[in-house]
């Protein structure tokens, strides 16, 4: 039989994947333009005995998130602009409390209200340090409505391995724009789910170190009592200011996406053998890159395409060794400049290095990035 | 790189401009097997302000998603016209409604006019259906798929009480636009 | 016999972190009480608490307990009552965590009537940042941020609740131990939104600053302004006047809100199969 396939919204497509990824729970509040994802869910999860709760803020929706996952579930939480504002203080909570979760940002402009109804990659730099303190942080950009599916699997199963959230960036284009995707069969992805303690109920400590550096988490109201703080907590998940047990934790949290770095992150590279400039672009404007790089090759720029799909953790090896190969490296984002500091630290002085900037709430298209590419070279 | 056609269909908010684009996309994607992209521009306002689909059509994978040259346009109302006929190629098409766009923008593209909305409203009897009146226009005037393919989209969007109505918008739509091709 | 409570407090987290005087120990060994007269399991019972001296609570009892955030703990409950709603659900704070940063997650708790029992304990003040006011502040009373008397008008909570729907709300106050674990029985077998406010002393960061000169004034204080809602029933606004109306306050029936959603998950999916 032939697979289902349907012309769906990037937003309606993310939805879909959460439950084919095992999502039964999602919690939300309405915001432009991310509630697709809530409207698809409200209607979904009751179809398979799942959850759906629109809370009374964005705060909220993250609290009940957490709660839900400590139950056991797995959960997901959409939002955009101030709503991510909002977010970033239970971001910090999931982060030290390491609950997985999933939860989507459809990146507006801004900052405050800023353009709702616009497109914009302005996240960037709050997915990663939007919440206070030291933490690692898992984003991941999809660019089409068919990887919208898959990396929102992919985010699931990411939160669930690491004990952590994960945030999907999408951008208002992608968010809603309609492609035909193919729905995989139940088992075509690979759906992983947290690891449950093998001890004892009485010997469970769920910040316990000697599995590794990502804790079995048990579901609160099974056999294993325990407590959950958001203060710094000692393997027994109490609070402790102990100086070392404070250290050691901070730094496991940090290591434990440090040192799997390479088997999170993800990229599209096109045409960067021979390439003597990249363009490294991501989400929509990954889709402008790739058609300047095809109409710039026809004149004969030998020009290439790098496009990380995880944006967090950066990939810093492949783009310091890109870096190295070529003239130039060309960073169009629709913000006025984020990731393009992150590969200028990566860089290290090794190419020349320019931006390309666009906040009006259109897209940044082919024609400017073939510009910036002559200008360039 | 794939040769791309590229299609927007502009009026107001409310008239149903964003579903024609989908079914157009539809028709494509679905029916035809060929590549489709739909995107569309918003403001605040549910109904009202000008409102514009796009749908780029291929043979192989779509990158960018948005206009770049626009093949065929259609504009039903004068605001539209003024803010989203523009970036039609030479040689490309621009379709306005007769009785609501005075004032057609110019251009190296060939201008064509029906009364769209007058057409769902007095032939059809439904001016909700000036869609898909606009969507068959669509059809006939760009071929850019096949006008089965079209109505089997309408068909398979529509809900059962409305196929018959819709099926006479369409049809309507496509066989005007023919008359005066 | 004498109550064991040690069989509910977890080995070694004890002493705790309030003052001499403070009455959440009072509370929370009524807490015990009421759990242990409803029969309740430890592992199918949690306590979420938010931030303050009172959310310290949850870490002191051997239940599922989770520690969250400031003014969140209404919001974190309602997620893990609806994920696993066999689960009984208790929420524990104070009132500046309840009602000020936590107000729109406590009133949206009460409307949607979903089966918690929430005990706000109401000292009137922010203790373990200093000593700031807080909504339940009395008016011209003082505080580390109100040097020249609180200009500020003070919140009912008990009314706040009712008229966000909470099904169950009844007030009690640290001085009458014996009713707070009455109350928080009653609070935990009404199937609904609970609410159990109880008055508490905060000898160090409220009682020093007005003129209070020991716990035990505060203490009889409650004592003495404490008015069972019975016998308030029968007195005019005018002898009510800056008295303490103790009991339960209000008990209706509603629709519970895992329940509510329950049944909605049964019509969607009977749709759904009458239409596969």
């Amino acid at each position: 039989m032939a697979k289902k396939t349907a012309l769906i919204q990037g937003n309606e497509a993310c939805a879909h994947a959460a439950i084919y990824a095992g999502c039964t729970f999602f919690a939300g509040y309405p915001i432009t333009p991310s509630s697709e994802i809530a409207e698809v869910l409200s209607k979904e999860l009751p179809k398979i005995g799942g959850k759906f709760i629109q809370m009374e803020d964005e705060i909220a929706a993250m609290a009940a998130i957490i709660g839900a996952s400590l139950c056991g579930h797995k959960v997901m939480d959409a939002s955009s602009g101030p709503g991510m504002s909002l977010k970033q203080e239970l971001i910090g909570y999931a982060c030290i409390a390491e609950i997985p979760c999933v939860i989507v940002n459809v990146m507006r402009g801004g900052p405050s209200t800023g353009m709702p109804t616009g497109p914009s990659q302005s996240d960037v730099m709050q997915a990663r340090w939007g919440t206070h303190g030291d933490h690692a942080t898992i984003a991941v950009a999809p660019a089409s409505c068919q990887e919208i599916f898959s990396e929102t699997v992919r985010a699931f199963n990411l939160a669930e391995t690491y004990r952590m959230p994960v945030q999907i960036l999408m951008d208002e284009i992608v968010a809603h724009m309609r492609e035909k995707i193919v729905f995989p069969e139940p088992g075509e992805l690979e759906i992983l789910n947290r690891q449950l303690p093998a001890v004892s109920p009485a010997d469970y400590k769920p910040f316990d170190t000697s599995f590794g550096d990502v804790p079995p988490l048990a579901a609160m109201g099974s056999n294993y009592r325990y407590h959950v703080t958001g203060l710094n907590k000692a393997p027994d998940g109490f609070p402790t200011t102990t100086a070392e047990l404070v250290d050691a934790e901070e730094r496991r949290q940090l290591r434990k996406v440090e040192a799997n770095a390479s088997a999170i992150e993800k990229n599209e590279e096109y045409l960067v053998d021979d390439a003597e400039i990249i363009i490294l672009a991501f989400g929509i404007t990954s889709r402008s890159a790739r058609f300047a790089v095809d109409n710039l090759r026809k004149e004969g720029v030998r020009a290439g395409l790098f496009r990380p799909i995880t944006l967090w953790p950066f990939p810093e090896k492949r783009v310091a060794g890109l870096a190295g190969q070529v003239k130039a490296i060309i960073v169009p984002e629709m913000n006025l400049g984020q990731l393009i500091h992150e590969v200028e630290r990566v860089v290290k002085g090794s190419c020349k290095l320019a931006g390309l900037g666009r906040v009006d709430g259109e897209p940044i298209t082919p024609y400017q990035i073939i510009d910036k590419v002559k200008e360039v070279l | 790189m794939s040769q791309r056609y590229e299609i927007r269909f502009s009026g107001a908010g409310g008239q149903g401009l964003i579903t024609a684009g989908i079914i157009l996309a539809e028709a494509a994607a679905i029916i035809e097997g060929k590549h489709a992209v739909q995107s569309q521009s918003y403001g605040p306002e549910a109904r009202g302000g000008a409102s514009k689909s796009e749908v780029i059509i291929a043979d192989s994978p779509i990158d960018y998603p948005k206009a770049t040259q626009v093949n065929a346009c259609l504009a039903l109302t004068q605001e539209a016209a003024d803010k989203y006929a523009h970036g039609i190629i030479d040689q490309g098409v621009l379709l306005i409604d007769s009785d609501l766009v005075k004032n057609p923008p110019q251009g190296n593209f060939t201008l064509y006019r029906l009364p769209i909305i007058h057409t769902a409203k007095v032939e059809i009897g439904r001016e909700i259906v000036a869609n898909v009146v606009a969507l068959g226009a669509m059809v006939a005037l760009t071929g850019v798929v096949s006008f089965k393919s079209g109505e089997q989209a309408v068909l398979a969007r529509v809900p059962s009480a409305f196929k018959e109505l819709n099926q006479k918008a369409y049809r309507v739509g496509f066989e005007k636009m023919k008359e005066i091709l | 016999m004498a109550f064991d409570y040690e069989k509910y407090i977890r080995p070694g987290k004890l002493p705790h972190i309030w003052c001499p005087g403070c009455g959440h120990g009072i509370v929370m060994k009524g807490l015990i009480r009421a759990i242990d007269k409803c029969g309740l399991s430890k592992n199918r019972t949690a306590i979420i608490s938010g931030i303050g001296c009172a959310s310290r609570l949850p870490g002191y009892v051997d239940f599922n307990t989770v520690h969250t955030a400031h003014g969140r703990a209404a919001a974190f409950a309602t997620g893990m009552k609806m994920a696993d709603p066999g689960l009984t659900v208790l929420c524990v704070g104070g009132d500046g965590d309840g009602v000020a940063i936590g107000g729109n997650h406590f009133i949206h708790a009460c409307r949607r009537n979903i089966d918690i029992t929430y005990i706000i304990m109401n000292n009137h003040i922010y203790g373990m940042t200093g000593g700031q006011f807080s909504p339940c502040t009395p008016t011209d009373g003082f505080a580390s941020t109100t040097p020249y008397g609180n200009p500020d008008p003070v919140f009912d909570i008990a009314k706040l609740a009712i008229g966000a729907g909470a099904t169950f709300v009844a007030r009690t106050t640290a001085y009458h131990a014996n009713q707070i674990d009455k109350m928080i029985v009653e609070g935990i077998q009404h199937k609904g939104f609970s609410v159990i406010e109880i008055l508490d002393c905060c000898p160090t960061s409220y009682g020093r600053r007005n003129k209070f000169r020991s716990v035990v004034e505060m203490m009889k204080q409650h004592k003495e302004l404490a008015v069972p809602v019975t016998a308030a029933a029968k007195m005019t606004p005018e002898d009510l006047q800056g008295k303490i109306i103790t009991g339960i306050l209000h008990q209706e029936e509603k629709p519970e809100y895992c329940e509510q959603y329950a049944r909605l998950i049964d019509k969607v999916q009977a749709q759904t199969a009458g239409k596969g």
